[in-house]
């Protein structure tokens, strides 16, 4: 892995497992009274939200405050990229204040890997979504999930989800959550199937490593976890489904459907969840139903890779073993 | 060519300094006193400082059991998280923190690590258990002392004083991770990569 987390495709094997481990010990700190550690103290990140998201904002920094970082947020709202300052401008304004790196999130699929390789800013870029693109943390999250129920807390360390067979569900066309799991949960093993209806696959799809159904009813019963995704109405520019009824019936999550599952499998969401239409409240409800944990799992997982990638004085996840072999000494 | 080899080997060559016999004497012996100085080591909480701080903490408290016969509870306590350090070298694998038990309040904990070199270790320590809880008292059992404090830090019972100079390595090879017991004297390494 570079020292910038832009896509999940970026990460080995290694490097994955190497973030779920830790991850697994960061949310130890979360059960204990005082859930702070001094590791990042005297380290300035800052949240460059170009686009608005309170969950993926808090949850980084949260993440950041309980390893002592200083946190700057910034929203592109009523700040001066409303007058029309560019990204580059922004960056430089940031290097000068001596930020140590920068988590953004911005509405145009790329710009991430812009900050990171134009040379604008020296710092470490997280990206925390953008566009259709990718959302690494979130397929991170979502995989810790997945490990901590179908494999175990312990049992998982060290581990991937090898054999393990994942559906995601719905709008994979604007999901930049479908696009970073579909690259994580493969590197980490497990076999991907996308369910949607043709007008939502993107084109291209065929050369992702999973496989592609359009009936729901026939991937169910074979899937440990089924993904899902939210329809983002904000991001559709035609008709993809005649009606949010006949895409319910065919792609939407109910307890009926719920029941063809089996017994192990898990329900999960990235949030925000539409009920009614994606997902029946009965099934948000549920006790197989993760979405809860993954949001505390999320804190978990930023905070490992805020670690990795800020603890030392170049990223962990480029030399794991050197690492390991040096905490030996 | 020959001389070199063999200088080389020179350079290479360890020294035991403690054998397997030796280090199940020393560990005895910290339990005893362990057992005399808390006066019957009813409150003791073991923690060892990954990694073979915790094999250590283990064997200690199977023999404090031996001795009380009372059931000694034993954790670890990772420290990578608050090290001085972190900005120098590449971010370390963390460890495993398991705090025995509800907690260590009003407990007397026994850290228990394997060599006590610069005493940096054993502040981080200190810091990582202020984050935990409040323990009655802290106190620190090494196998091996080997000098070079640069802390005001102090073990309570030390397995064996080895005086050394910066240049030699001081190992400690442990049955459970390394297959044999052993503590061995080396020679060559520089101080930074010697350093803990």
């Amino acid at each position: 892995m570079k020292r910038h987390l832009i896509s999940a495709a970026d990460l080995t094997r290694d490097d994955a497992v190497l973030i779920l481990d830790t991850a697994e010990e960061m949310a130890r700190v979360a059960d204990r009274p005082i859930k702070k550690l001094p590791t990042l103290r005297g380290r300035t990140i800052c949240n460059l939200f170009f686009e608005d998201s309170t969950r993926t904002r808090i949850s980084f920094e949260a993440a950041e405050k309980r390893l002592s970082a200083d946190v700057i947020n910034f929203a592109a709202k009523g700040s001066s990229v409303s007058k029309g300052e560019s990204l580059k401008d922004t960056a430089q304004t940031l290097e000068a204040m001596g930020v140590d790196a920068v988590v953004i999130r911005h509405s145009a699929s790329g710009a991430p890997y812009r900050l990171a390789t134009s040379g604008w800013i020296d710092a470490p870029v997280i990206n925390a979504g953008d566009g259709t693109h990718q959302h690494p943390t979130q397929a991170l999250l979502d995989a810790f999930t997945m490990r901590r129920r179908l494999v175990g807390r312990d049992a998982g360390l060290g581990k991937g989800l090898d054999g393990r067979r994942i559906t995601l569900v719905g709008d994979v066309l604007h999901s930049r959550v479908a696009r970073s799991n579909v690259d994580l949960l493969h590197t980490l093993g497990a076999e991907v199937t996308l369910v949607a209806p043709p007008t939502l696959v993107p084109v291209g799809v065929e050369t992702w490593p999973c496989e592609v159904s359009y009936s729901l009813d026939e991937v169910l019963p074979k899937s440990d976890a089924v993904m899902m995704l939210r329809v983002q109405r904000e991001r559709m520019n035609a008709a993809f489904f005649p009606t949010e009824r006949e895409y319910s019936r065919r792609y939407g999550l109910d307890s009926a459907r719920m029941a063809k599952m089996p017994e192990h499998a898990l329900v999960m969401h990235p949030g925000p969840m539409v009920r009614g239409m994606e997902i029946t409240a009965e099934v948000a409800d549920s006790d197989r139903c993760t979405v809860v944990e993954q949001v505390a799992n999320g804190v978990s997982v930023r905070m490992a890779v805020l670690y990795l990638l800020l603890g030392g004085s170049e990223p962990a996840v480029t030399t794991p073993a050197a690492a390991r072999t040096e905490e030996n000494k | 060519m020959d001389a070199q080899a063999a200088q080389l080997q020179h350079d290479d060559a360890t020294r035991p300094v403690l054998e397997a016999q030796d280090i199940a004497r020393v560990l005895t012996r910290i339990a005893h006193e362990i057992v005399e100085r808390a006066k019957g080591a009813d409150d003791v909480v073991l923690l060892g400082i990954p990694t073979r701080g915790v094999f250590l903490a283990r064997r200690l408290a199977a023999k404090l059991e031996e001795i009380t016969g009372n059931k000694i509870p034993v954790g670890s306590l990772d420290i990578t998280m608050y090290r001085d350090d972190l900005r120098m070298k590449p971010a370390r694998a963390i460890g495993r923190t398991e705090i025995p038990g509800d907690d260590i309040d009003g407990r007397l904990v026994v850290l228990v690590d394997d060599v006590l070199f610069s005493g940096r270790t054993i502040r981080a320590a200190l810091d990582a258990l202020g984050d935990l809880g409040r323990p009655r008292a802290v106190q620190l059992a090494v196998l091996v002392d080997r000098g070079h404090r640069e802390l005001p830090i102090r073990a309570d019972y030390v397995g064996k004083n080895l005086p050394t100079s910066l240049r030699e390595t001081v190992k400690v090879q442990l049955q459970e991770e390394d297959g044999r017991d052993a503590v061995l004297l080396g020679q060559g390494l520089d101080q930074a990569g010697a350093r803990r």
